[in-house]
């Protein structure tokens, strides 16, 4: 099946208008945090608030334009960080083989075993250690299966000629490892990343849905949803608002991922 | 005995496995009981309240939970308990878990089964008629839906529907589960979509990308040149490709047991899924582990069902032998 090339565009205007709202929330949005207690909810299309105001009587618009922030500078460094974790570990592994690449394996066979959303729920909630913290233990969880990824990669890399080459030119291991088997499994690298955002911006806004992560008054989508459905007979922007735009931002990310790695295994095909 | 468990034989295999999950769910409450201690908060305060308790009262609960019993130690008496059948009292209930599980695990399990059934009726035939249709306005229309389907998240598609169904059209009850029978199964209608719209978009590609690399075997060409009508080579590619579907079934509803979390908040549902977020924030040790221990074991044993099945409907596999 041929898709056309609209995929990544219909993808990318979503994305590239979430990245305004990251990067000039508090042009956009000076007033997201500004509380209002005596007005309190109202519906939209209240003067001066197109969406409506929350129960403390904030602008559901400018929250929610402010909340992109923290629901998408999170996922992208889980994303990087797991990434990161899953190259180094995954690279030793898949290339020196041996007891080494048994136990990292095995450890991440142990973390897949397990109910990631369970286990993200149970330990971010527990640890309860704010934004930062929650990052980690994502960035935890979510490596086993860049290493995975990685380690296959490494592997399927070791048997191609160029990597014979290094090898009689008396290349040290480390150095063929990072300098020539790494970059080519970068391509592949770059598209289980962006894959992983979209997990990520998931599983991230979902721990904020529940209450862990995100402080309070702190401006994110997910804390804004859970917060907005209290509110559902009273203002329907407080739940459609952030709901639309988590919705939009994973599916985006998703559309994107997905295209790169069907271009990729294409032209792995072709080759 | 020795040819029982010999290599590759079934008995060997399920030994392996259960002794695999056996360590994995000591290990998990391990951890779970090693996070509960490590991170601040104090259950017992939880219990007392905001307003400051006097030391005998915290004294009090501490020694009835073994709060007040070194780490190590509270670990091998939970560990003790639980291996003879007592999983405990809650802490913030004070009703022993069991109890507080048998209510809810129903609810939970009723919600599975019924996104479970949604799940099998609309992403197995959307898959194939897609894939029959490969690239046709249908196939696309069906694809993209699915897209939308595995990106978004489950608790904001919930809260829209809940929004639209519940609140503007007021079709569907909004909080709840309902007084019991029709009522709460009437209550589950959209949680239950909410979790097939996710997982069935997973099962309709799954099922989609299984009957069109089927479809391009040699065999189905060499079906149609002999003259097989259509209709015969369809249910010969569909016996062919319909094996890893059922048998990724299996491993939806597990994950549907454990996904279930964030629809029962959601949708304010008395399961086990929102019993564990607010234990969670309570730190009710005994709830937690219980909760995360049986979700565990569910899913470790419905993927160990699925390998069994594979055994079962795979010649290929019983050939080979498993593990």
């Amino acid at each position: 099946m041929k898709r056309p090339p609209l995929t990544p565009i219909i993808a990318a205007v979503p994305l590239a208008i979430v990245g305004v709202f990251v990067v000039g929330s508090s042009w956009l949005a000076p007033d997201a945090t500004n509380q209002d207690i005596l007005t309190g909810a109202t519906p939209p299309g209240t003067s001066g608030h197109p969406f409506g105001t929350d129960q403390l009587g904030r602008d559901i618009w400018q929250f929610a334009l402010a909340g992109a922030r923290s629901a998408v500078v999170g996922p992208i460094v889980i994303a990087l960080g797991s990434m990161l974790i899953g190259l180094v570990l995954g690279t030793i592994a898949g290339y020196l083989g041996g007891y080494l690449d048994l136990l990292l394996s095995k450890y991440a066979d142990l973390l897949l075993a397990l109910p990631t959303t369970l286990i993200a729920l149970v330990v971010a909630g527990l640890v309860d250690g704010g934004y930062w913290v929650t990052v980690l233990v994502l960035v935890v969880l979510f490596s086993p299966t860049d290493i995975r990824m990685a380690r296959g990669a490494v592997i399927a890399q070791s048997t191609q000629p160029y990597i014979e080459s290094a090898r009689v030119l008396g290349l040290s291991r480390f150095r063929i490892m990072f300098r020539h088997v790494v970059p080519n499994v970068l391509p592949i690298a770059f598209t289980t990343m962006l894959l992983n955002v979209a997990f990520a911006l998931v599983a991230m806004s979902a721990l904020s849905f529940l209450g862990f992560g995100v402080g309070p008054g702190t401006p994110d989508w997910g804390r804004q949803l859970s917060d907005g459905r209290n509110l559902i007979g009273r203002n329907w922007g407080a739940v459609v608002v952030p709901g639309v735009l988590i919705i939009i931002t994973a599916v985006s990310v998703n559309l994107l991922g997905d295209w790169l790695q069907e271009r990729y295994e294409q032209r792995g095909v072709q080759r | 005995m020795r040819g029982l468990f010999a290599k590759g034989s079934v008995a060997r295999f399920v030994a392996i496995r259960l002794a695999a999950t056996f360590v994995l769910l000591l290990a998990l409450s391990f951890i779970v009981f090693g996070l509960l201690h490590l991170t601040p908060g104090d259950p017992a305060r939880n219990l007392l309240g905001p307003k400051n308790p006097s030391p005998e009262a915290l004294a009090a609960i501490r020694e009835k939970y073994r709060l007040d019993q070194p780490f190590l130690r509270q670990y091998a008496l939970w560990l003790g308990d639980v291996v003879r059948g007592r999983l405990g009292t809650s802490i913030r209930n004070n009703t022993p878990v069991t109890t507080l599980l048998a209510d809810r695990v129903v609810l939970t399990f009723q919600l599975a089964v019924f996104a479970f059934g949604l799940t099998i009726v609309l992403g197995v035939p959307l898959g194939i008629a897609a894939a029959w249709r490969a690239g046709s306005a249908f196939d696309r229309t069906v694809s993209v839906t699915s897209i939308v389907g595995v990106g978004a998240p489950s608790y904001a598609v919930g809260l829209l529907l809940l929004y639209v169904f519940g609140v503007w059209l007021d079709i569907f009850p909004v909080y709840g589960s309902g007084d019991g029978g029709l009522d709460t199964w009437w209550h589950l209608v959209l949680p239950a979509i909410t979790l097939a719209f996710g997982i069935g978009a997973l099962v309709f590609k799954l099922t989609r990308t299984a009957v069109v690399a089927e479809l391009q075997q040699d065999y189905v060409a060499f079906a149609y040149s002999r003259g097989l009508d259509q209709r015969q080579v369809r249910l010969l590619v569909l016996r062919n490709a319909l094996i890893p579907v059922a048998t990724s079934l299996g491993l939806v509803f597990g994950f549907l047991f454990g996904g279930t979390i964030l629809v029962e908040v959601t949708f304010a549902l008395g399961g086990i899924g929102g019993l564990l977020a607010s234990s969670v924030t309570f730190k009710d040790i005994p709830v937690v582990q219980a909760i995360t221990l049986l979700t565990a074991t569910v899913i470790a044993l419905t993927a160990l069902g699925v390998d069994l099945l594979y055994y079962v409907v795979d010649p290929r596999v019983r050939k080979r032998g498993l593990g």
